[in-house]
């Protein structure tokens, strides 16, 4: 018993020993610099705390904007394919389909100075001067109404603009009086004969969304369907049969082209290829590959392609490389905003891609 | 025969002795399979029984079985704009027990995965604090450890049933959702080392991403339960969970975890950034938004069986299992009904019951072989019961996106397959 007592008594001292270390400050770390502070210092609160010196116009606003944002987000915020849309959806906040943006949505504009400065262009973060900002979310205002086309935007007069929607949010009330956690926190659950009869009122099956089970469940279902029925296999399988692949006129490289949808992916924003492809930011792509330049109707190119496509000038893979490669060197002040490929593969793969869709 | 052999050469006495006995069972073996009965993996001797295995060098790391390569995170193409601010999901009807393995944890990022060295990180707190404080990695593992297992669940997750089912897969419709133990140091140790100013009530958390994604949290919550995490089951975070450092925000939404933690800002109100405002605020059918909804609601859902899961072997013994968590405590009771809610059964918890983490329950059962309609609730410890997706939208309406707890069905019919569906 004594021996116990005292093994607890070392056990005790130990921990004494231990406990006071929790307590108080460690030293560790250092110092951070004023400078170092200021470098990450950049967030920016509603009441304009963390707002830098500058001032930017709506006019100067549309300039960058058309130069940095709209290859994703549309000239006048319209956004481009799923991109996130940045202007218009007044009204639409009860809608079955709400359109939220910066003008029917969000409550404070320093949000959209904040997350402009530290996040945009996407890929290019943190590049913008704070003048720049200024001026894209001055153009983002007067995209959405409100403001004037001259109006310039500037650290002494940001807090007074308000937007729409600040006063339709509130604090969670999940806990409140009557609300849902009360609503939820039955005293007594039903666990027997709690319904009379039970219906499906909805199946997903239906919508038919969901990623790489689509197929395999149609030919499930299919045949399901067909045993019901007491019909033979058979005819479920040809109803179900893939198309058979369009033949192409030349050989393509499959394993290339697999690479190249891959590659695509960084065009998709703005380019469509395929059944249906239409013109977004960038023409469509079907045929570019033996097409005229500058051909697509109803597209507006730059000038300087519409200068070279005068003379009858086709894109071949020999051009389309070196414009992939460099856009900007080989079509002075062109409207495509991509940097460009750098890897010799990437554009073959992706030439042979958009080889596989000839018309 | 080949056999390549590694260490000390056997005696030629012993090698000629070994060939005599190959080649005899060689010749007994056909005799033998042509009398034998039965399975031939069981009556024939297997290639992996006869020949040698990969050695201990093969994967020096480890990765799962050739024959485990569907188990793997999956994404969604058309719900997001570009794969690089985008999402994935967790396996979890491949999965069993409450502990998610790192390499399926789903992944969520705003601006793609950053690739940080460790000893090029930096975690700076500031704002009202009485020193300023710059820690390198090394520094943080210098403070006093913690070791917790905590779920971590998007916001979003199942945000895409709210007007209905959609997806065929509990992968898609709850895969936003991760349940691991973290090794850190308790955040409240990392404010007191700077000394947080009495104003001091709000944290702004950055992380070192290309989205510099940011959240305001309270410093009550901070103060409490955080963790500023580098470890995850064991090993250092993955690329995609924040490595080489992140904040642990229990019960919290997932968008709250800061990953890449480089910047604690401590201020006196919130800082209203873009995810707190245009994200993760529950927009109501009154066209009104409700913000700072942080704690996730009880929740559940059977993985197996699942569409995804579906019963293969015909009526007979069946086990159902699944997973249910709570924000706000432990799960003291999981039901599951067959027949859609007329009547339920208690399910069995197998496993740790922890706070604010990921519980596993079975229903052991006889399978007749008729159609089932499938469903689980969750109890939490605080005695709320996770609701029908009719009753939850009787007060968020369809346009919420987050926060959505509505109980899943899942209908299997004769065959023994799984659909999403919702019953009256």
């Amino acid at each position: 018993m004594s021996r116990f007592l005292n093994v607890l008594a070392v056990s005790a001292v130990v921990l004494s020993v231990a406990s006071p270390v929790l307590a108080g400050p460690l030293g560790l770390g250092r110092a951070a610099t004023p400078d170092e502070i200021a470098a990450w210092d950049i967030d920016v609160r509603p009441d304009g705390m963390g707002l830098p010196e500058g001032e930017g116009s709506v006019l100067d606003g549309e300039e960058i904007f058309a130069e940095k944002c709209a290859v994703c987000h549309g000239d006048f915020g319209e956004a481009v394919d799923r991109w996130p849309v940045l202007a218009g959806g007044q009204g639409t906040l009860e809608d079955m389909r709400p359109v939220k943006t910066i003008g029917s949505y969000w409550p404070y504009l320093s949000t959209v100075f904040d997350y402009v400065h530290r996040a945009m262009p996407f890929g290019e973060a943190q590049s913008l001067e704070a003048d720049e900002t200024y001026a894209i979310v001055a153009y983002l205002l007067y995209v959405n109404d409100l403001v004037d086309e001259d109006f310039v935007l500037s650290r002494a007069n940001f807090t007074d603009q308000k937007l729409p929607n600040e006063e339709n949010f509130f604090l969670d009330d999940r806990g409140a009086d009557g609300g849902e956690l009360e609503s939820f926190t039955a005293p007594e659950i039903c666990m027997q004969n709690c319904k009379a009869d039970v219906k499906i009122t909805a199946r997903a099956a239906i919508i038919d969304v969901t990623p790489e089970d689509g197929e395999a469940r149609k030919a499930r279902e299919a045949k399901l369907a067909t045993e019901e029925a007491g019909e033979q296999p058979e005819a479920s399988e040809a109803e179900t049969a893939p198309e058979p692949e369009v033949a192409q006129e030349t050989a393509l490289d499959p394993e290339l082209v697999k690479a190249g949808e891959k590659v695509f992916k960084k065009c998709k924003a703005c380019h469509q290829v395929g059944e249906g492809a239409k013109n977004r930011t960038g023409p469509e792509l079907n045929g570019v590959i033996g097409r005229d330049m500058a051909s697509i109707d109803g597209f507006k190119y730059s000038a300087t392609l519409r200068t070279m496509a005068e003379d009858g000038t086709i894109w071949d893979e020999g051009n389309m490389a070196e414009f992939l490669r460099k856009p900007r060197d080989f079509v002075k002040k062109t409207k495509m905003s991509f940097v460009g490929l750098k890897k010799d593969e990437d554009i073959q793969a992706v030439t042979e891609y958009l080889k596989s869709f000839p018309e | 025969m080949t056999t390549e052999l590694k260490g000390a050469k056997p005696s030629r006495r012993a090698f000629l002795k070994g060939a005599a006995a190959a080649g005899g069972t060689l010749a007994g073996a056909g005799v033998a399979a042509a009398r034998a009965a039965g399975d031939p993996l069981i009556t024939q001797v297997q290639p992996w029984t006869s020949e040698l295995g990969d050695g201990v060098d093969a994967a020096p790391y480890g990765s799962p079985s050739q024959y485990e390569a569907h188990v793997k995170r999956r994404t969604v193409d058309w719900l997001t704009a570009d794969p690089i601010s985008s999402i994935n999901f967790t396996p979890l009807h491949e999965l069993d027990g409450i502990i998610t393995p790192n390499g399926l944890c789903f992944e969520r990022h705003h601006g793609g995965a950053a690739q940080i060295a460790p000893g090029d990180h930096r975690l700076m707190i500031h704002g009202l604090v009485d020193q300023p404080l710059v820690f390198t990695m090394e520094d943080l593992m210098r403070f006093p450890r913690e070791n917790q297992v905590f779920f971590l669940e998007c916001a979003a997750n199942t945000g895409m049933e709210w007007r209905g089912s959609q997806l065929n897969g509990c992968q898609f419709t709850h895969g936003m959702i991760h349940n691991v133990m973290y090794t850190g140091v308790k955040l409240r140790h990392l404010l007191d080392e700077a000394g947080v100013k009495p104003s001091g009530k709000w944290l702004l958390a950055e992380g070192a991403d290309a989205s510099a994604m940011t959240r305001s949290i309270p410093m009550e919550k901070a103060l409490d339960d955080c963790l500023v995490a580098w470890k995850m089951n064991g090993e250092a975070l993955r690329p995609e969970q924040g490595y080489p450092v992140r904040l642990v925000v229990p019960g919290w939404e997932g968008n709250m975890w800061i990953k890449w933690l480089r910047r604690l800002e401590v201020g006196d109100q919130p800082w209203q950034q873009r995810e707190e405002t245009s994200k993760y605020t529950d927009l109501l059918e009154n066209g009104k938004a409700r913000r700072f909804t942080w704690e996730m609601d009880a929740k559940s859902v059977i993985t197996n069986p699942s569409p995804q899961a579906p019963i293969t072997h015909g009526s007979g013994p069946t086990v159902l299992t699944g997973v249910a968590w709570s924000g706000r405590g432990t799960i003291p009771q999981v039901d599951v009904t067959l027949d859609g809610g007329v009547n339920w059964h208690k399910a069995r918890i197998s496993g740790p019951s922890l706070d604010k983490a990921m519980h596993r329950f079975y229903f052991e059962f006889e399978w007749d072989g008729k159609p089932l309609l499938l469903q689980s609730r969750a109890h939490d410890s605080t005695g709320y019961v996770q609701p029908t997706k009719e009753a939850l939208r009787k007060f968020r309406g369809s346009n919420s996106i987050y926060h959505n707890n509505g109980i899943q069905t899942w209908a299997v019919n004769s065959h023994g397959e799984a659909e999403n569906v919702e019953i009256s």
